[in-house]
C-alpha cells in the first residue's frame, strides 16, 4: 500500500514552507526532517519531556502531540525563531547564557520556547511562578536552579526591551 | 515510535464530521490529541481514519449562566481555567483544572476530550460525576444528552457510540449554602495524581445536610461516595474519621507502578478529611 500524502503549507518563524507529508507525520518530525529545522528536539514522543515544545500562534504546545497536517494554517515559532532580527540572542537565550541555564542543551529548545511564552503572559514572575512555568519540561543535567534564575533574568531583559522601545 | 498510517479528514461542519465517522467503523475523533496521539505513537491504537474536529465552527465556547457552565468540545483546558465566570458559578471546575497536566498541555487538550477519554486518573471525569453533570453528543440520529451516571461504563470507556461526537459538557452551578474543595497528591505538580479527592458540602444553618466526595486514581472508574450519613450533620475529628472509613469501605484502591493499594487508601483517608474540612469552611463563608 502506498501512503497518501498531503500537500501542506507551514508558516514557521514567519516563513512559508511547502511540504508533502503523510497524515501521520508528527509536527516535530516535519520541522526536523521535512524543513531541516533541527533546533526542535525530540525526547519522549509522548508529551512528557517538553523538549519538542514550539509556539503555535504564540502558545507553547508539544510538537510531538500534533500532526503536521493539523498545524497547517497556524503560525509556528521554533527555537530558531527566537533570535533578534539582527541575529543577536533574544532575551531568553541571553538569560540562559548569563545564568548557565543549560549543560548538554538537549532540553534547552523546549525551555526557551516555553519561557518566551511564559514571560509574555507574566512579565514579572516570582521565583515560584518561574518554577511553575517550567514544570512541564524535563532537564536531566541542570537541577533547574539556574533555569529558574534564567526565567527571572529573561523577564528582566524583556522588560528592559519594552522600556527601551517605549 | 510513530503512528501507523491512517486517513485524515478535517471537516468544516458537524454534518460532514458525522458523515466521515459514520462511513468508517474504524474512525476516531481527534480533538486536542493530548491523549490520542501518544496512544497512536505507541501503537496502542491504530484507527483507519482520524476525523480532526478542530475546524468545526461553534464548538469553541464556554457559556456560563445561573444554571451552570457549558463547555464546547473545542474549548481548551487553558481557556476554561482562566474564565472568571466559570470560577464564580462553579469554582470546583477551575480548582480541578489547575491540576490537569502542565500549562503547555492545557493549551491544546480539551476538557470535553478528557471527559470522553474517561481516564479514572483524570480530574474532569470525576468532577463531572461529583457534580452530576452531563454530556451532549451529536450522532446520525441527532443530538442526545448523556447524564454522567450513564457516561462511564468501564476503564477508559465512555458510553458514546463510535459514530457520535461530543459537542458540549454541562457542569451544574454551585448550589446555595454549598462549598467545594479539591486536593491531589502527585509526584510533581501537573503529573497524573496517585490519588485525588474533591468534596461538595451543603449546610442548613450549622448542620451538614449533604456531603459527597469524588475520588480519582483510586479505582478503575471515577468514584463518588455519599458521606452525609457518616458525618452525622457535623464536621469534627470523629465524624471525619467516620466519613473516611465509610469511603474506604466502598472504594477498592488498586496497586500499580505508581503506588500500592495501601498507600492509596492512606492518601484517600487523609485527603477526604482535608477536602471535607475545606469545603465545609467554604460553605460557612458563603453563608456569612
Ligand atoms: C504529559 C501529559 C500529562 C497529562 N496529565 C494529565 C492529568 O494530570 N490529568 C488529566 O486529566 N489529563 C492529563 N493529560 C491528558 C490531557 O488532559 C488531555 O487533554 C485529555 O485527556 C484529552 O483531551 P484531548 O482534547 O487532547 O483529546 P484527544 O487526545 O484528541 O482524544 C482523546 C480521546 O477522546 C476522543 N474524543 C476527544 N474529543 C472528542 C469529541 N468531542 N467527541 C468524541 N470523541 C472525542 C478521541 O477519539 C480519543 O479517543 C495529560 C496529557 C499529557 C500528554
Ligand atoms: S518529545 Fe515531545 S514532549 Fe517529549
Ligand atoms: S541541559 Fe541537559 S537535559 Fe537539560
Amino acid at each position: 500500500m502506498t501512503e497518501q500524502t498531503h500537500e501542506i503549507r507551514l508558516n514557521v518563524n514567519g516563513v512559508e514552507h511547502e511540504a508533502a507529508v503523510p497524515a501521520r507525520r508528527l509536527l516535530s518530525d516535519a520541522l526536523r526532517h521535512d524543513l531541516g529545522l533541527t533546533g526542535t528536539h525530540v525526547g519522549c514522543e509522548h508529551g512528557v519531556c517538553g523538549a519538542c515544545t514550539v509556539l503555535v500562534d504564540g502558545q507553547p504546545m508539544r510538537s510531538c502531540l500534533m500532526f503536521a497536517v493539523s498545524a497547517a494554517g497556524h503560525e509556528i515559532t521554533t527555537v530558531e525563531g527566537l533570535a533578534r532580527p539582527d541575529g543577536e540572542l533574544g532575551p531568553v537565550q541571553q538569560a540562559f547564557r548569563e545564568c548557565h541555564g543549560l549543560q548538554c542543551g538537549f532540553c534547552t529548545p523546549g525551555f526557551l520556547t516555553t519561557i518566551t511564552a511564559g514571560i509574555a503572559e507574566n512579565p514579572d514572575p516570582t521565583e515560584d511562578e518561574a518554577r511553575d512555568m517550567v514544570a512541564g519540561n524535563l532537564c536531566r543535567c541542570t537541577g533547574y536552579q539556574n533555569i529558574v534564575k534564567a526565567v527571572c533574568r529573561a523577564a528582566e531583559l524583556a522588560r528592559a526591551d519594552e522600556d527601551g522601545a517605549a | 515510535m510513530k503512528p501507523a498510517p491512517f486517513d485524515y479528514v478535517r471537516p468544516g461542519s458537524l454534518e460532514e464530521a458525522l458523515q466521515a465517522l459514520a462511513g468508517h467503523p474504524g474512525a476516531k475523533v481527534l480533538a486536542g490529541g493530548q491523549s490520542l496521539v501518544p496512544l497512536l505513537s505507541m501503537r496502542l491504537a491504530a484507527p483507519a481514519v482520524l476525523v480532526d474536529i478542530n475546524d468545526l465552527p461553534d464548538l469553541d465556547h464556554v457559556r456560563v449562566s445561573a444554571d451552570g457552565v457549558r463547555i464546547g468540545a473545542l474549548a481548551r483546558h487553558a481557556a476554561v481555567l482562566r474564565d472568571p465566570d466559570v470560577a464564580r458559578v462553579q469554582p470546583l471546575v477551575p480548582l480541578a483544572l489547575a491540576n490537569v497536566a502542565h500549562a503547555t498541555i492545557r493549551n491544546r487538550g480539551t476538557t470535553v476530550g478528557s471527559l470522553v477519554h474517561a481516564d479514572a486518573a483524570a480530574e474532569m471525569p470525576m468532577v463531572l460525576r461529583l457534580l452530576d453533570g452531563s454530556l451532549d453528543v451529536a450522532g446520525p440520529g441527532g443530538r442526545r444528552t448523556i447524564p454522567v451516571a450513564e457516561l462511564y461504563v468501564g476503564p477508559l470507556e465512555s458510553s458514546l457510540h463510535h459514530d457520535e461526537i461530543a459537542v458540549e459538557a454541562f457542569f451544574p452551578a454551585l448550589a446555595p449554602h454549598t462549598g467545594v474543595a479539591f486536593e491531589e497528591i502527585a509526584r510533581r505538580h501537573g503529573d497524573y495524581a496517585m490519588c485525588g479527592v474533591a468534596a461538595v458540602v451543603t449546610l442548613d444553618g450549622d448542620r451538614v445536610v449533604q456531603a459527597r466526595a469524588g475520588y480519582l486514581s483510586v479505582s478503575d472508574v471515577p468514584a463518588v461516595i455519599d458521606l452525609t450519613d457518616a458525618l452525622g450533620g457535623e464536621v469534627t475529628e470523629a465524624s471525619l474519621a467516620a466519613a473516611a472509613d465509610a469511603a474506604l469501605e466502598q472504594l477498592e484502591p488498586e496497586t500499580d507502578i505508581h503506588a500500592t493499594a495501601d498507600y492509596r487508601a492512606h492518601l484517600a483517608r487523609v485527603l477526604t478529611a482535608r477536602v471535607v474540612t475545606a469545603a465545609h469552611e467554604n460553605a460557612r463563608e458563603a453563608r456569612s
